[in-house]
C-alpha cells in the first residue's frame, strides 16, 4: 500500500494518529450500520417474494374473470359499468426512519364508510363474471398496498446498504492501512533521525576528546 | 393525502377503477413516461404499472428508484405474467448483497 505524500515531522505523526482513530470509529460504525440494514432487508425482502408471488396470483385470478365479463359484455355496456366509482381510496403516508434511511408507511382510507361498497353498477345489466373480477381485485387490494409499501422500502434500503457497503471498504482496505503505513514510515523515519544524531554526537565527543588530551 | 394510480393497457387496468384506484390508459413508452411524470408531480403515492409497460420504460421509472415517493410497483396485466417484478427484488438483493441468495 502507498503512503501518503506528508513531509516526516511530529507534527504530521500527531494529526495522521488522530485521523486513524477517527477512521476506525467511523468504519465500525458503518459496518455496524450495514450488519443491521442487512439484518432488516433480508427479512423484508423475504416478506416482499411472497407477497409478490401471491399478488401477482391474486391478479391473475381476477384477470381471468375479467376477459370473461369482457367477452360477455360488450365494450360500451363495461364502461358504463365502471366509469364512476362508487369508491375512492386515500393513502396515508408516514415515513419511518430506519437506520436513516426514511422508509414509506401506507395506511389506506376509503371514502365511503363501507369498504366493500365495491360494486358501481348495477346487477341487471352486468355479468356476474364482472362481479367476480372486481370482488377478486377488491381482495387483494390490501396485500398491494402492503407490497408497494415493502417493496419500495427494500429498493431505498437496497440502495443505501450498497453505499454503505461501499463506505466501510474503503476504510478497511484502502483509508485505514494507508494511514497505518505512512504512521509507520514517520515513525521509523524519526527514529533513524534520533539514531543518526546520537552517533554523531559520540563521534563529536570522541573527536573533542581526542583534541583534549592531545591523542594522535 | 396521496392516491394511488393503475397504468397500463385498459384491459389490465379496467377491474382497478371499480376500487377507487385512479386509472390511466397508455400503451407506448411515450405516452407512458408523459403520464407518469404528471402522476409522480401530482399527488400519487402508488403507482402501479403494468409489467408489459414498465419493461418499455425502464429508464423513465429508475430515475424514481431513489425517491421516497412515488412507489412505483410493476404488476401482471391480463396477457400474463413477464416476471419483471420477481425479478427486480432478485435485483434488490443483488444489489444489496452482492448476488441473489434468496432464488
Amino acid at each position: 500500500m502507498a503512503i501518503m505524500n506528508v513531509n516526516p515531522t511530529r507534527m504530521e505523526l500527531t494529526n495522521l494518529k488522530r485521523k486513524l482513530v477517527t477512521a476506525r470509529r467511523g468504519h465500525k460504525l458503518l459496518k455496524d450500520k450495514r450488519d443491521e440494514l442487512m439484518r432488516i432487508f433480508l427479512d423484508k425482502v423475504r416478506e416482499n417474494k411472497a407477497l409478490r408471488k401471491e399478488v401477482e396470483e391474486g391478479i391473475r385470478q381476477a384477470n381471468i374473470a375479467m376477459s370473461v365479463a369482457r367477452c360477455v359484455m360488450s365494450d360500451k355496456a363495461l364502461d358504463v359499468a365502471l366509469m364512476l366509482p362508487t369508491q375512492e381510496m386515500q393513502l396515508d403516508v408516514t415515513e419511518k426512519n430506519v437506520m436513516s434511511v426514511m422508509i414509506p408507511e401506507f395506511d389506506v382510507k376509503f371514502r365511503t364508510a363501507n369498504a366493500t361498497d365495491i360494486y358501481s353498477y348495477g346487477f341487471s345489466e352486468t355479468s356476474g363474471d364482472l362481479d367476480i373480477a372486481v370482488k377478486a381485485l377488491s381482495d387483494i387490494m390490501p396485500k398491494m398496498i402492503r407490497l408497494a409499501e415493502i417493496e419500495k422500502s427494500c429498493q431505498l434500503m437496497a440502495d443505501e446498504i450498497e453505499k454503505t457497503r461501499r463506505r466501510v471498504n474503503a476504510l478497511e482496505h484502502v483509508m485505514i492501512p494507508r494511514y497505518e503505513e505512512t504512521i509507520k514510515y514517520i515513525t521509523m523515519k524519526l527514529d533513524e533521525n534520533e539514531r543518526s544524531t546520537t552517533t554523531r554526537l559520540m563521534k563529536v565527543k570522541d573527536m573533542m576528546l581526542a583534541q583534549a588530551h592531545n591523542y594522535n | 393525502m396521496y392516491k394511488i394510480a393503475a397504468m397500463g393497457d385498459k384491459d389490465s387496468i379496467y377491474g382497478f377503477a371499480s376500487l377507487g384506484v385512479s386509472i390511466f390508459p397508455a400503451n407506448d413508452a411515450v405516452q407512458g413516461s408523459r403520464i407518469l411524470r404528471q402522476l409522480a408531480d401530482a399527488d400519487y403515492g402508488v403507482i402501479y404499472i403494468t409489467e408489459q409497460l414498465a419493461a418499455l420504460m425502464k429508464d423513465e421509472i429508475a430515475r424514481y428508484a431513489s425517491l421516497p415517493l412515488p412507489a412505483i410497483i410493476p404488476i401482471p396485466g391480463v396477457r400474463g405474467n413477464t416476471g419483471l417484478g420477481l425479478d427486480s427484488v432478485s435485483k434488490f438483493v443483488e444489489k444489496a448483497v452482492g448476488s441473489d441468495i434468496l432464488s
